[in-house]
């Protein structure tokens, strides 16, 4: 492991039992995330993002694969982790409406994390709380306050105040402005960047705007089906996007400007539908809705490789080495 | 000007809550010709789910109209009878709803629901057969570019992808639309990449059938392809309102500057900069203009009169006093 | 017109609000708080107290409704309202009594299994609460009862017994589903323990129910009481009780009709009462639309 790398995640996979058979949510991830990086997992619904942010975490205990973050294995549920780690490594939710209890104030929502890791001295607790809603610029009689009668925006601050509270040095941003709207989400993103400066964090930034993750990540990955399909710098990624899948979904983001429309690729249209995660197809998964499908596709599960330095593939069109 | 399908004046709409009155809609107008597509672009809470509400006459109970008309065809739809009204929901204007999945009975199957519709609006005078209903509905189906329609006639909403659910509401609203189709965020719920399916196929099947639509949506990329005049709503209030290409190359009013501008960029360009506070509360809002609490070029004049539209040529009006100077 | 409403904590207005919008749950109120009043100051408000004991005064038995007794006297000359009303006694404090034992344990039980769901301890709980719930309500009462000697107090031991699996179920269904909501799964990041997960994240969601629930449980509780005790496994004579009366009255019916029938119409009265009154808990703890 580097010295740069805080986080490494190598062949992770997570496979959910259902009764209608195995889910593949993961199959076989690995990326690491640098120190003071924000790394972006891409990919639309179903394609095992956010499951790998779970699993980070420990909300699941990973089928297989290891997880290390600042030299220490966690690859396991959070219940067996120590504690200490539980303090570095924080979450902040897609849907602030229900990781907030809704029967909670949000003074009380803070101050658990802070009670929990005994953090302040007792009596002071009132007061870190009343810190962190300064940091979050929320009006601090709204400490009193219960999360259902505020706004997207207002709740999810509170999430991230929730995440800062124990003082990390990782958090995963699951999807954390996809509930907002654009006016309040470029303000949150502002606070998250100003927070990550300040306080010398990296962050594994999941989501499925493209647009977004442009702006925000240094790195990209994107996942199809529970595998990365393809690796890169951010600006190496938009500019020159490599595998099918990725160039399908770039040519589909909604733009504005004349110049986004210049940068995207040329329209790869699906020929067909999207199987579930249950029944992933054999080969390459993304193989039934490629327009560039060959013969090997269907039987050959293609490998990852380096096509150019830090830009990776998983596709059979670049493996002719 | 020629004869409108469709024309919403001086829109007021109210809603009573234990706290008071909450005053969402405050004097929206806006029109759509025959064969015209519009949108309407705005952030949530600012009215826009409530405008088409008020046209399909479909607001909660605690909805008040003190103001405004709604003309539709020469009729004043805000005054016309049940009968009437079901006639027209029936055999002329259609909506399809942000959220497929809620938007289908999940314990009827699609059939079923499908041919109740085609019953009440295909063939309204005379009695048909089973076959004639089935027909219909398959080839309803396959309008909306569903594969083995037969198949989907006989599934539950569950079974069926959200791409594909959101294309079966679209099925169910062809039914019915003759004249006006109103599209209130379809691809909201759905991946960018079916998103982007379901709005070349809405655009497809509106052209192919002449349709007037209003399309609503909160993501200004997926409505700038689609439709050929824009309004733009902020807190119950049309602030703006110009032919698309004439929006974006010259947006008058401070929020459509800002709400551009907030929109990160693909091409890069770091974060943007967003709009400082928070919509206001319908219940204490004032008389002056909606906007003015976040306006960064706003005089005091701005908070005690609410500005009208003015009109700046071009098809282009704005809501502001002060578009000149900014 | 605004009303000012109070941020955070309880706010009794607007609770108070949504109870009333529908007269009835006013109404059951009322019923309930009467019949309260009525059993608490029983000896102060009635015209025969005496009556409630032991007394026989054949001369005035069978006495059909008058002025001087308003729902008659029963066959040993006691005056049947007076009786009625010392009757409640014994049906509130069977209510308070069996609700009391029933829903803290009931409750605890649910959570845990809710919280650890798909676990061993799951599985232990339910399939206990299931194997209570397979019984019919009565019969489980009245085995229990016949085993014991017949008294007021082995009543409502027997009808507790059986009723706690109601709200484990409840509570149960709730706290397994809000278990995968992501402010649980933030609580045990943050590190929180079980204790504080279930008591202070999960269970102040359940309160709404369980409230409801005790409300329209206190109703039910009642009319099993009455059965058992018209089958005579209740209280016993001379204790003035609900069921007891109506089965007294039933041997004389129809020509005495008024010594059972005031009895049973009073027992529909009271639960019609905590029906109503319940549905109103329930408005009272439901979001508000708009």
């Amino acid at each position: 492991m580097s010295a740069e790398e805080i986080m490494i995640v190598k062949g992770l996979k997570k496979y959910f039992k259902t009764t209608r058979g195995i889910v593949k949510a993961v199959d076989d991830v690995s990326f690491s995330v640098m120190k003071n990086e924000t790394f972006g997992l891409v990919g639309e619904s179903g394609s095992g993002k956010s499951t790998v942010g779970h699993v980070v975490m420990g909300i699941y205990g990973p089928t297989a694969g290891s997880i290390t973050f600042m030299g220490n294995d966690i690859s396991m549920g959070v219940g067996r982790r120590a504690k200490e780690l539980k303090k570095r490594l924080q979450i902040v939710f897609q849907d602030p409406a229900s990781s907030l209890n809704p029967r909670r104030t949000i003074g009380q929502i803070l101050e658990l994390p802070l009670r929990v890791h005994r953090l302040a001295p007792e009596g002071k607790y009132r007061e870190r709380v009343l810190e962190i809603m300064d940091l979050i610029e929320l009006p601090r009689e709204f400490a009193e306050r219960y999360p259902g009668e505020q706004g997207g925006g207002e709740k999810q601050a509170v999430a991230i105040g929730r995440a800062l509270a124990t003082g990390p040095t990782f958090i995963v941003l699951d999807e954390p402005t996809s509930a907002l709207d654009v006016s309040i989400q470029a303000k949150i993103i502002n606070m998250l960047m100003k927070f990550q400066k300040e306080f010398d964090l990296s962050y594994l930034f999941i989501t499925h705007n493209l647009s977004l993750m442009r702006n925000v990540a240094q790195r990209v990955g994107i996942m199809y089906l529970g595998k990365i399909v393809e690796l890169a710098g951010t600006p190496e990624f938009f500019s020159n996007p490599l595998h099918p899948y990725t160039k399908m979904l770039l040519s589909a983001v909604p733009v504005i400007t004349p110049e986004e429309e210049k940068l995207k690729p040329e329209k790869v249209t699906s020929t067909g539908e999207i199987s579930g995660a249950l029944n992933v197809p054999p080969g390459c998964s993304f193989h039934p809705r490629c327009p560039f499908v060959m013969d090997v596709c269907s039987k050959v599960v293609p490998a990852q490789i380096e096509y150019k330095k830090g830009h990776y593939v998983a596709c059979h069109l670049y493996n002719q080495a | 000007m020629a004869e409108q399908l469709l024309e919403v004046n001086d829109l007021c709409v109210n809603y009573k809550v234990y706290e008071g009155l909450l005053r969402v809609l405050n004097g929206v107008s806006l029109s759509v010709g025959s064969k015209e597509k519009v949108g309407i672009i705005g952030e949530s809470g600012c009215g826009k789910t409530t405008t088409m509400k008020a046209v399909m006459r479909i607001l909660a109970t605690n909805a008040v109209v003190p103001s405004g008309t709604i003309a539709y065809k020469s009729n004043d739809l805000l005054k016309l009878g049940r009968q009437e009204l079901m006639r027209l929901h029936r055999t002329s204007m259609s909506m399809i709803f942000q959220d497929p999945t809620a938007a289908l009975n999940p314990v009827f199957k699609v059939g079923e629901q499908l041919k109740d519709i085609v019953r009440y609006s295909e063939f309204t005078s005379n009695a048909p057969t089973k076959q004639e209903v089935k027909t219909k509905a398959v080839e309803l189906l396959k309008s909306a570019a569903l594969p083995e329609p037969e198949r989907i006639l006989d599934s539950y909403p569950f079974q069926l992808s959200g791409g594909m659910r959101q294309r079966v509401c679209i099925a169910m609203s062809l039914a019915s639309a003759k004249d006006l189709l109103i599209a209130d965020e379809p691809g909201t719920s759905l991946d960018v990449t079916i998103e982007d399916q379901i709005m070349r196929l809405l655009k497809q099947i509106v052209e192919d059938r002449g349709l007037s639509v209003i399309l609503i949506s909160h993501s200004i990329g997926a409505v700038k392809g689609f439709v050929t005049k824009l309004y733009v709503m902020y807190a119950g209030t049309m602030v703006e309102e110009a032919p698309t290409d004439e929006l974006f190359s010259n947006p008058v009013h401070p929020y459509t500057q800002n709400l551009l501008k907030a929109v990160p960029k693909l091409t890069g360009g770091g974060v943007p900069e967003g709009i400082a506070g928070r919509i206001p509360s319908y219940l204490t809002i004032g008389d002056g203009c909606r906007f003015a609490s976040r306006c960064r070029s706003a005089k005091e004049s701005c908070h005690v009169h609410a500005p009208p539209a003015f009109d700046i040529g071009n098809g282009h009006r704005v809501a502001c006093f002060h578009y000149g100077d900014i | 017109m605004r009303r000012a409403t109070s941020h955070g904590r309880f706010d009794y207005r607007k609770s108070w609000h949504k109870f009333s919008r529908n007269y009835l749950s006013v109404v059951g109120l009322g019923v309930v708080l009467l019949v309260a009043f009525l059993a608490i100051f029983a000896s102060y408000v009635t015209l025969y107290p005496s009556h409630a004991e032991f007394y026989v005064n054949f001369p005035e038995a069978r006495e059909p409704p008058n002025w001087a007794h308003l729902f008659g006297t029963d066959q040993f000359g006691r005056d049947v309202l007076t009786r009625i009303v010392f009757g409640f006694r014994y049906s509130l404090m069977m209510a308070i009594v069996v609700l009391s034992l029933v829903v803290a344990p009931g409750v605890v039980l649910g959570l845990v299994a809710g919280y650890y769901r798909g676990g061993k301890v799951d599985m232990a709980i339910m399939r206990t609460a299931d194997i209570f719930l397979a019984v019919p309500p009565l019969v489980l009462a009245l085995s229990i009862c016949s085993v014991l000697t017949p008294s007021v107090f082995n009543a409502m031991m027997a009808v507790s017994l059986m009723w706690w699996p109601w709200y484990t179920r409840l509570v149960y269904s709730i706290a397994s589903s809000l278990r995968n909501e992501a402010f649980v799964q933030a609580a045990e990041i943050a590190g929180a323990s079980p204790f504080h997960i279930i008591f202070r994240e999960i269970l102040p969601n359940c309160l709404g129910p369980i409230l409801t629930k005790m409300t329209l449980d206190a109703g039910w509780v009642i009319l099993i009481g009455a059965s058992l005790s018209f089958v005579g496994l209740g209280a016993q004579p001379p204790t003035p009780d609900l069921g007891t009366m109506v089965s007294d009255g039933a041997k004389l019916l129809p020509e005495q009709w008024w010594i059972s029938i005031f009895p049973a119409l009073t027992i529909v009265l009271v639960i019609l009462g905590f029906n109503l009154l319940g549905d109103g808990v329930r408005d009272m703890f439901s979001a508000e639309t708009v």
